[in-house]
């Protein structure tokens, strides 16, 4: 347990050293904060409506302005922060579970089954998912959780092929020989010996599939495909700033400023952390 | 290479096939019928409607002759829009989504290779890191938000493009064009620089150097060559990706091409256009991933051999 202890502790050291991570690490930890306590932070509610004002630029009642139903913006999108940050972690959870399982397996037995879970997965890649899941939500109707899932059983492909190389690497070392003759049964050798060695490349794989999630959301809710009203996503809050652009540009842009800096951390702090957990493969 | 390659065709059939059932039974599990319309139809109009559109027939004769349909290239009525086939209107949506997606595709090539192999050779100046920062906003700027800030831009603001449409206006391909391709440009960029940046440090270039080559011809006629197999080998994802891009770009400037099409059929529960457009989708992807591996084997002298 001390050499992986190691790993982690240097890691650590080398990502509290890389400025562009931990700064996205910083503002990750702001939103996901800010999230959490929408109903406590947010001004007002997200569905209160001042048909009043209707949509009015930013000015001190409501620091990012209103939509036209007179809703305040700044409380929409932290309201949306909750949608859309769940959608990534609870999709990305979703790939990380087939994947690890489905790469684990495949790696560890090898042979014959290895190989057509290989070609399971190298078919799978070659098709057109997101027309998959349009499909789904067009038939099962446009459910939250069926989301979810359908999102993460797109995004396991690649979870599945690093972990499978990674279990291949680990396979023929001398520890899960050892514990192979003692007998131990192939579920604690999952858990205690190989899952334990590859989390890094996991955690790192995570990260990177957090933003490509919630593009997808993203780009769904956009086609008024994903996320339902009254629910409200930061892909629903871009659709409806695009609707009214023109008049009421700050509908747009604080919306997409936010989607943006939120992906732009995820991506820096995946970076980097992949850059500290093995500084071989950096990608340059 | 041609045993690989025949493996991957004969691999793909049973894979389309595979495709088309599922998506056609998928379909099938629908709640209700399509005919289910705001006001209510007579039993005996119903019952004309079943009969014209097969409906009648048991759901395995349906998928016989539904297959044997698409064997033909036929894939059947429009739902929605009576009187038109599924076929007429991928053809006639076809020519434009192409269209749009080989201009992206161009821009995306044009400058990702550029701008990727200049940063690679210029590692470490401002040549490689303002490229390389504008490529992490392309890819962090997601297309549904690129193409309205565009259109917020240079549509209203600065009155340059027109905001929508597709050849009725001088100019209104280029907006839609670069909105799709910049995203692609940003990944080509990056992936041309990696490429290029492994192969430049290895012995042949040393040795093309040692024997006086300009460095021109260094870069173009040895270095790239491998350089950009990277590239060559993401454009068939790229092209899938560009069809969904293009979901989001067509309806954004209203170009009446297929994804428009796609995204109006799962909106209008247009079953049967959705049920061809996803396998069409489904045969285009396979047959252009298959093309861009294709590519990347023969590029790689290594694989051509094998």
């Amino acid at each position: 347990m001390s050499k992986s202890s190691t790993l982690w502790s240097d890691a650590i050291y080398r990502l509290s050293r890389n400025k562009a991570a931990m700064f996205g690490a910083f503002i990750l930890f702001i939103l996901i904060i800010c999230a959490a306590l929408a109903p406590w932070i947010a001004p007002y509610s997200y569905s209160f409506q001042n048909l009043e004002i209707g949509a009015s630029p930013p000015s001190a009642q409501h620091l990012l302005g209103t939509d036209v139903l007179g809703r305040d913006l700044l409380s929409r999108i932290l309201y949306g922060a909750r949608i859309s940050l769940l959608v990534g972690f609870v999709a990305t959870g979703v790939a990380l579970i087939i994947g690890v399982t489905w790469g684990i397996i495949a790696g560890y037995v090898g042979g014959k089954v290895d190989s057509v879970m290989m070609r399971i997965v190298d078919v799978l890649y070659g098709l057109p998912f997101i027309i998959f899941i349009i499909l789904l939500m067009v038939i099962f109707g446009r459910n939250l959780w069926l989301l979810f899932g359908a999102i993460g059983a797109v995004e396991w492909l690649t979870m599945a092929r690093i972990v499978r190389g990674q279990v291949i690497g680990l396979k023929n070392q001398e520890f899960v020989l050892a514990a192979k003759a003692m007998g131990v049964s192939n579920i604690s050798m999952f858990r205690k010996h190989l899952l334990p060695n590859i989390l890094g490349p996991i955690a790192v794989y995570a990260t990177l599939t957090i933003p490509q999630v919630m593009l997808l959301e993203g780009f769904l809710s956009f086609l008024g495909l994903g996320i339902q009203p009254p629910m409200s996503s930061w892909g629903t809050l871009i659709k409806d700033g695009v609707e009214s652009m023109e008049e009421y540009s700050w509908l747009l842009i604080y919306p997409g400023l936010t989607f943006t800096i939120t992906l732009f951390a995820l991506n820096f702090f995946g970076d980097g952390l992949r850059d500290a957990l093995d500084p071989k493969t950096t990608d340059n | 290479m041609l045993s690989i390659f025949l493996k991957r065709v004969l691999l793909a059939i049973p894979v389309l096939l595979a495709v088309a059932s599922l998506t056609f039974f998928l379909v099938k599990l629908a709640p209700g019928g399509p005919f289910d319309a705001d006001k209510a139809v007579s039993p005996q109009v119903l019952k004309n409607l079943n009969e014209a559109y097969n409906l009648d027939a048991s759901q395995w004769e349906q998928y016989v002759d539904y297959m044997g349909g698409i064997i033909r290239g036929d894939f059947g009525p429009s739902f929605r829009y009576p009187g038109r086939s599924v076929s007429e209107m991928i053809a006639t949506g076809l020519p434009v989504t192409f269209e749009l997606a080989f201009y992206s595709i161009l821009i995306a090539l044009l400058i990702g290779i550029t701008s990727g192999v200049l940063a690679a050779l210029k590692r470490n100046t401002y040549l490689d890191f303002i490229p390389m920062a504008i490529a992490m906003i392309g890819i962090c700027v997601p297309t549904f938000l690129m193409g309205p800030l565009l259109v917020l831009i240079f549509g209203i603001n600065l009155e340059l493009l027109p905001v929508s449409g597709w050849g009725q206006l001088p100019g209104d391909k280029i907006l839609p064009s670069i909105t799709l391709g910049f995203a692609y440009a940003a990944y080509i960029a990056r992936l041309s620089r990696g490429g290029m940046l492994e192969v430049l440090n290895q012995d042949f270039i040393r040795t093309a150097r040692a024997k006086g080559l300009t460095e021109k011809n260094v870069v173009i006629k040895h270095a790239m060559q491998g350089g950009l197999i990277p590239v060559v080998s993401f454009l068939g994802p790229a092209i899938a990706g560009l069809l969904a891009g293009s979901f989001v770009v067509e309806t954004i400037f209203q170009i009446p091409g297929l994804g428009r099409f796609y995204v109006e059929a799962a909106f209008n529960r247009d079953y049967t256009m959705i049920l061809g457009t996803t396998i069409f989708f489904s045969a285009m992807i396979v047959f252009f991933n298959l093309l861009s591996d294709l590519a990347a084997m023969w590029l790689n002298p290594r694989s051509r051999d094998a």
